[in-house]
């Protein structure tokens, strides 16, 4: 109980001084927007997809899943802003609810994938040893692995559908993630506070996930900006090839499969506004993974 | 040399029998029994008899050790064992279709390299104008852009242009005949899916070539060089070029997942019979034995590019022998 109010006063008097030398939170903002004017603007475009994929059925015109037999193969209109597919669905409706479950795909499986990844990275330095070394070695047998080929594998297991897709988009994450935070993790072992823990006789589990695990903070998030785009795009991937997010669900990757080729020269619409939602979308998401990136760790800048 | 290649050499040993461990794994993993699975599609009738057979076919009622015995053993005979599917020796249906793939890596590769090498330099050399943000902006679009969404762009492109040129819609031959007995007709059929694959595959060798020269740009004996009165272009070319290829070549090898990813999608978009189609056939199908091999392939074909890659790379630059 003494120990827990000790280490809680001196945090407590850090972080008022902290406080003290931090600017507001606008002038900040208004610094970033300055030093990243492409991070801004992407970080803009990110949030438009939030909010789109939030508000699909508010913002939708049409039902995403509804055919309209009198408009089948229609072009771009006033009525269907995009045009609509083979089976009369609108392609602007498809395309809002389809950000939903990419984002959706995205968000999760990045969350997912750079959190355990975080915990393994972190544990693994913590412990060292013949631990650490083993660990390594198994991390090593999974970046073997292609991201897709890992993912087609996982998926040949478990089988389709959006549950099966994150599993299979999480699993390559988890390694790419720890192997990055594990050689920082490195250097804050040796920082005298965890000594200081450990003194004070707090559990491993506890030093991994109060003391050391906030401190990668940066290599986390860097991975978790860096996933989103590769997710999205993974998520189209399988989709498109038959093996990720099935019909009648609205997905970018499943509106260019089947019809899309089919249709190329008399609907083209078809083949052009899915995808270029997955490019904007990845695009957008890189933009700000880098622009991430270069805030927080300025030593990686050059590359 | 010979030190470090055998350093290098001692860890593919581990991490080849860890991914075939784990590939072996994740085959065990299927919910079920893979042979009443495969009975199942034929509509849930089991036959004891039939799933007694299929097994001992499988090797599956053996005990789990001796299994992956077998399994490595095979893997070291090549010998992948039968597709559940078609019921051929894998063997033979990689072999088939083996050439195509590779054709269109190398093509994909050649097509990387001729767009990575010249805008990564145009871009450094002429860094901060627009020619500059024009590359960035293709090489960043290069990774956000989709290869099977590049490649119904390109399949559109060429229906439209040739309606519009000839009168009547070209699209590429669809038979795949080998490039020496009709290299028109092969080339006029690969070279699309190369390009699709290749645009993405070359995006970070155009940054890394970019960041790279600006680098060496900055040392000394390019100053030198310049002091001494070298025209700019031989400056760059022979003397800047040279030594900013070092990282290029590691990211053109390390980037041989994007290749592979590649690949996969890019064979569903063109149709071609070639390995990646043949993956995502075993994945539907529920062919695990197929999808066993290719994974293992893929895996084995992964290791051993990084490890030629580590191996030119310490070769080129003597320095990293003794880190």
């Amino acid at each position: 109980m003494k120990a827990e109010a000790i280490a809680v006063s001196v945090p407590a008097d850090i972080e008022a001084e902290l406080a003290a030398a931090r600017l507001p939170f606008f002038k900040a903002f208004g610094k970033w927007v300055r030093n990243q004017p492409l991070g801004a603007v992407s970080a803009v475009g990110v949030i438009f997809m939030i909010l789109v994929a939030v508000l699909a059925p508010l913002i939708a015109p049409h039902d995403p899943v509804e055919a309209h037999y009198e408009a089948m193969a229609a072009a771009p209109s006033i009525e269907y802003w995009l045009g609509t597919d083979q089976f009369g669905r609108d392609l602007l409706s498809r395309v809002i609810w389809g950000a939903r479950t990419a984002l959706f795909i995205g968000f999760t499986s990045a969350i997912l994938g750079a959190t355990i990844g975080l915990v393994l990275g972190v544990t693994s330095a913590y412990f060292g040893g013949w631990f650490d070394l083993l660990f390594q070695r198994v991390m090593d047998v999974f970046l073997a692995f292609p991201l897709i080929i890992m993912a087609l594998a996982v998926v040949a297991i478990f089988g389709t559908g959006p549950e099966n897709v994150i599993i299979a988009i999480t699993i390559p994450f988890v390694p790419r993630c720890a192997r990055v935070v594990r050689s920082n993790a490195l250097a804050i072992r040796e920082i005298p506070y965890i000594d200081a823990a450990r003194a004070l006789g707090y559990g491993h589990l506890r030093i991994i996930l109060r003391h050391m695990a906030p401190n990668c903070m940066a290599p986390y998030l860097i991975m978790l900006t860096t996933f989103l785009g590769q997710a999205i795009l993974l998520e189209a991937s399988l989709s498109y090839l038959g093996l990720g997010v099935q019909e009648p669900v609205a997905a970018w990757g499943l509106m260019l499969q089947g019809g899309a080729e089919e249709y190329a020269e008399s609907a083209p619409w078809i083949a052009i506004f899915p995808g270029l939602a997955i490019t904007l979308a990845v695009f957008a998401f890189n933009l700000f993974g880098d622009s991430v990136r270069d805030t927080l760790d300025p030593k990686l800048r050059a590359r | 040399m010979y030190g470090y290649i055998l350093k290098r050499l001692l860890l593919v040993v581990p991490t080849l029998f860890g991914a075939a461990l784990l590939v072996f794994t994740l085959l065990r993993l299927i919910p079920g029994d893979i042979c009443e699975l495969r009975m199942a599609g034929t509509g849930g009738y089991f036959d004891e008899d039939a799933i007694q057979t299929c097994r001992e076919e499988m090797g599956t009622n053996q005990p789990m050790l001796g299994q992956f015995l077998s399994f490595i053993w095979g893997l070291m005979r090549f010998d992948f064992g039968i597709s559940m599917w078609t019921g051929q020796p894998i063997v033979s249906e990689i072999a088939l279709r083996f050439e195509l793939s590779l054709q269109v890596a190398i093509m994909a590769t050649i097509v990387a390299i001729l767009v990575a090498v010249p805008l990564g330099t145009i871009s450094a050399v002429k860094q901060n104008t627009w020619i500059d943000y024009v590359v960035r902006c293709i090489s960043i679009a290069g990774i956000a852009m989709p290869s099977f969404w590049l490649g119904i762009l390109i399949i559109l492109g060429l229906l439209v242009t040739t309606q519009h040129l000839f009168g009547t819609p070209w699209m590429p031959p669809i038979a795949y005949k080998p490039i020496w007995e009709d290299p028109v007709h092969n080339l006029s059929m690969l070279i699309w899916p190369a390009v699709a694959t290749g645009y993405r595959y070359s995006a970070v060798a155009t940054r890394m070539t970019r960041s790279a020269l600006l680098e060496v740009l900055r040392e000394d004996y390019v100053r030198t060089a310049r002091a001494k009165g070298l025209w700019e272009n031989v400056i760059i070319w022979r003397h800047a070029l040279k030594n900013a290829m070092l990282p290029v070549i590691t990211v053109i090898g390390i980037e041989f997942a994007f290749l592979i990813g590649g690949l996969v999608v890019t064979e569903q978009v063109f149709n071609l019979n070639g390995l990646g189609k043949l993956f995502v056939e075993s994945v539907v199908n529920n062919d695990y034995t197929m999808t066993q091999a290719l994974v293992m392939l893929v895996v084995m074909v992964f290791i051993l590019v990084n490890f030629l890659v580590d191996i030119c790379y310490a070769w080129l630059d003597p320095r990293i022998r003794y880190s």
